[in-house]
């Protein structure tokens, strides 16, 4: 039961991009296209959730035994760059059409606010391995949910006669705060 | 460049959250109020600086394949500093922005400037262009925690001005909403 509650709220109740302010930047940049939307929400739920379960290893494991959680961020960030870097040389091995697709957007999943942020999130709640585990993959579920429904939104916004001065940025912000709006119907439902 | 468009060029011209479009994670999740947002500023400007300054000058020391790993590690130091210096002296502050500070290693604009710029020029220069970076980004999150604050609950940095609001402001889709509309006049005044 635990664990449908975590799925929900992750997914629908506390989407990670329309409800927790994480993983904007790709949000808004690789969101013009449904195809790239869908790639990078693949390539962050694998990143995701590798990430999220190696930094609870480390912090259960070598930070809190050895007493030093005050060097949570940089630990962190390091394997979370470490991971990014394996997943671009096993992509470009294993399928170099997926990485050509996805081209600058691997190395930015190292800033990707959503990945750190859900690995800090994990250790800060508490879960244990398998449920931070879970509650990796549910956010990065709920991340690739909402990039894919924005672009397709944008991509019909394109065939739109928006005023000038809100071309581009502007009409997409106001969109996805609709968009936001609309999440936030799932409050109470967990 | 000159000393003063080099300082100055991150306020408006090329200011990072509304020209650049980058930092775009803190921008709307601290600015629920004005003093979030400033506070959120200064934090990111004082990283900047020191990341900006640190770069610069060993940058010369760092082999090109490490680049990156070693502006993060750079980074996620001093990101450290500001987290322990926040918690132990600005506790309210610590609480309200939580996530946030933390997250200030992944703001786009810390590794994106020490990558374009801190690492190709002198130290001066890179402290300047932190510090108007910095100060930019600091302007324009206190502008819309301003905006989100008034909108939101009738206040500005806590002074209640009316009795009520629109509440959608303070969460998350008037963030949306409020940034959209900040910089689609932000575009017109720059093109002004």
């Amino acid at each position: 039961m635990e664990y449908i509650i975590i799925i929900v709220s992750a997914i629908f109740v506390h989407n990670i991009v329309l409800s927790q302010f994480l993983g904007i930047c790709p949000f808004l940049g690789v969101s013009n296209k449904v195809s790239t939307a869908a790639g990078m929400g693949g390539a962050v739920m694998f990143v995701m959730t590798l990430a999220t379960m190696v930094t609870w290893l480390a912090q259960h494991y070598i930070l809190i035994p050895l007493g030093i959680e005050f060097l949570q961020t940089i630990t962190f960030i390091l394997v979370i760059a470490s991971l990014v870097q394996m997943v671009e040389i096993m992509l470009k091995k294993v399928s170099p059409p997926l990485y050509q697709a996805l081209g600058i957007f691997l190395p930015l999943i190292t800033t990707n606010c959503a990945v750190l942020g859900v690995a800090i999130l994990t250790v800060q709640r508490d879960f244990n391995l398998m449920e931070g585990t879970v509650f990796a993959i549910s956010n990065a579920i709920g991340f690739a949910l909402a990039l894919v429904i924005f672009s397709s939104l944008r991509e019909h916004l394109e065939l739109m006669n928006v005023p000038k001065g809100m071309k581009g940025v502007p009409i997409a912000l106001v969109t996805a705060g609709i968009l936001a709006l609309a999440f936030m119907g799932f409050a109470g439902m967990v | 460049m000159n000393q003063w468009k080099n300082f100055v060029k991150g306020f408006i011209k090329e200011n990072p959250v509304f020209v650049l479009l980058l930092g775009m994670c803190p921008t709307l999740g601290v600015t629920s109020s004005a003093i979030n947002g400033l506070g959120m500023g200064l934090a990111t400007t004082f990283v900047l600086v020191m990341s900006n300054m640190s770069v610069s000058l060993i940058k010369s020391f760092i082999p090109d394949k490490v680049r990156i790993p070693s502006f993060i590690v750079l980074i996620a130091s001093f990101v450290t500093v500001v987290e322990l210096v926040m918690k132990a002296y600005l506790t309210d502050l610590y609480a309200q922005l939580g996530l946030f500070i933390p997250l200030i290693v992944v703001n786009c604009i810390v590794l994106g400037r020490a990558e374009a710029f801190a690492s190709k020029n002198n130290v001066v220069s890179s402290v300047l262009d932190g510090l108007g970076m910095g100060l930019g980004f600091a302007f324009a999150l206190t502008i819309l925690g301003s905006i989100r604050e008034l909108l939101g609950s009738g206040a500005i940095f806590g002074f209640s001005l009316v009795n009520s609001g629109m509440l959608v402001f303070v969460l998350a889709p008037g963030g949306f909403i409020a940034l959209g509309y900040l910089i689609a006049v932000m575009k017109k005044i720059n093109k002004a």
